[in-house]
């Protein structure tokens, strides 16, 4: 069993293939056809066309801060064990994503280069976080 | 097709916000702030025919409205929750004056109420916030608002003095507000610079405190206004606008959708923002009346930051902002903390300020926001002379 005790995503049917590509490491988004655009998150039909043809692509995995905080006293219980900085990440392929900078706090930036990691926190749960490129 | 002047505003209920809510409980202190509304507006409870009402965070469920009309003996010809987060109340206002021009109703209620207590706990209740956003820790209202003020800075020079001001301007109007959690003491830019950074770059003071209490207003046709205790406070003009509901997803972090929202509120009243007498912005953050002062067009984009310095915020001053205190000073009791917005406004108009009156006060303007700058509600209120 593991200790971990923050909250771990339920994949949906619709999101499986994103967090499946986690565990195996790899970033995939869906990317609407008709509007050659990625999404994040997954979703059944394009929020922009309302298409339902999406198809699941690999992106870079580069990015840079849009913005990031510091949570030095957090909302939850479970994120109590320390500050940790969490951040919307702008991908190189253009959606933001909220997500963890493994870096020290002081220095994170908005606007630095980030680059995807995967963070395998349980047993069969990978988180997508990012760190300074 | 216009809301303009088909409603008023003719009651409003308040009470002072508790630290902790020892047996109170949100249907009680409803009730409380109802019968309060009720009889400030001249009126019976059996005139009362529409009825909104905010889900408590401390009590909720499934069919509420007519469970809490139950609860009070209300019989409504229209009833609804409004679930738009900090906009709802803001929201209860257009809503009802919509249902008393369509003729459903005459006399609508408004209410709202809810109970905190130390050490209670949110978590995102929506399938996609707990898939994405729980697990990074974006959990409550905090990191998203802490984002939007890391990119202001960045991307227009914002300063956290500025910032600070807010709450030092807005602590100058509760001193003279008997309701506001916090008003024994004036603060200073320094005083809020140095208390705890919580999420970086906002301060323990520059973030509401969850509080228990409530509010209730009275909207009311012509007809039903004609009867009223007081001076009637006119719906000119409203709008309403989302465009997201987590901040990751929204087209911009610094421009929100307040600015359809107060546009589509000031063409209803065909006024503009520079008419307004004083302003009542959401303010969950010193970060979130910036960016409403700008995206609502009291300054430009960027500059809210300049603006706040160089106005004086306080009742007496060239810009009278939450002369109440803003939840920031009046604490945020629940859903109640974005009613404090309207009824505040509604006592300015009526001339029931007290010792924090503005003078000549004729238009206000008062904007409501739910979520992380999500729901938007922009209300241009009149008293007429
Ligand atoms: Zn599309």
């Amino acid at each position: 069993m593991s200790d971990y005790i923050k909250p771990l995503p339920k994949p949906s049917p619709t999101s499986l293939p994103f967090w499946e590509a986690a565990r195996r490491h790899e970033l995939k988004l869906q990317y609407c056809e008709a509007c050659k655009a990625f999404i994040y998150y997954p979703r059944d039909r394009c929020p922009t066309c309302f298409s339902d043809s999406l198809e699941w692509r690999p992106v870079s995995g580069r990015g840079k801060v849009y913005s990031y905080t510091v949570v030095r006293r957090a909302s939850s219980r479970s994120f109590a064990d320390g500050p940790y900085v969490l951040a919307i990440v702008q991908l190189d392929e253009g959606p933001r994503m909220t997500t963890n900078i493994a870096a020290p706090p002081e220095q994170v930036r908005v606007d630095m280069p980030v680059a995807v990691y995967f963070d395998d926190v349980a047993p069969g749960h990978t988180l997508v976080k990012f760190k300074p490129a | 097709m216009s809301l303009k002047g088909k409603a008023a505003a003719i009651g409003i209920g308040e009470l002072k916000p508790l630290k902790e809510p020892g047996n109170a409980t949100a249907l009680g202190l409803m009730g409380k702030v109802a019968a309060e509304a009720i009889a400030d507006a001249g009126l019976e409870k059996n005139d009362i025919d529409g009825f909104l009402v905010g889900m408590p965070f401390s009590d909720p469920g499934m069919i509420y409205p007519a469970s809490a009309a139950e609860v009070f003996g209300l019989r409504p010809r229209m009833l609804n929750v409004v679930d738009i987060g900090g906009a709802s109340p803001a929201g209860m206002i257009w809503r009802a004056a919509a249902a008393i021009d369509a003729g459903m109703c005459n006399a609508v209620l408004c209410v709202v109420a809810d109970l905190n207590r130390a050490g209670d706990q949110r978590v995102p209740t929506v399938s996609v916030q707990r898939e994405f956003e729980a697990p990074y820790g974006n959990i409550g209202a905090n990191c998203g608002y802490a984002m939007i003020a890391h990119r202001h800075m960045f991307e227009f020079g914002t300063k956290a003095e500025q910032m600070a001001k807010v709450a030092v301007d807005q602590r100058a109007n509760a001193l003279n507000n008997p309701l506001a959690t916090f008003n024994d003491k004036p603060l200073t830019i320094s005083d809020v610079l140095s208390s705890r950074m919580i999420v970086d770059p906002l301060h323990l003071f520059e973030i509401v405190s969850p509080v228990s209490g409530g509010a209730a207003v009275i909207v009311a046709s012509a007809d039903v206004a004609k009867r009223a205790k007081h001076p009637p406070v006119w719906i000119l003009g409203a709008g309403e606008y989302a465009n997201h509901a987590t901040i990751t997803y929204a087209p911009s972090i610094v421009e929100s959708p307040i600015k359809p929202a107060a546009e589509a509120a000031f063409k209803m009243a065909g006024l503009a923002p520079k008419d307004m007498d004083f302003v009542c912005p959401y303010d969950c953050y010193t970060i979130t009346v910036i960016v409403t002062l700008e995206d609502a067009g009291f300054c430009k984009k960027g500059q809210g930051g300049k603006f706040v310095e160089e106005h004086d915020l306080t009742w007496k001053g060239d810009f009278p902002c939450n002369t109440h205190g803003g939840q920031l000073s009046f604490g945020q009791p629940g859903l109640a903390g974005g009613m404090s917005h309207v009824t505040e406004a509604i006592r300015q108009l009526m001339g029931r300020g007290g010792k924090r009156q503005v003078k000549d006060a004729h238009l206000g303007y008062v904007n409501g926001n739910g979520g992380i700058m999500s729901e938007q509600v922009s209300l241009v209120l009149e008293r007429r002379s």
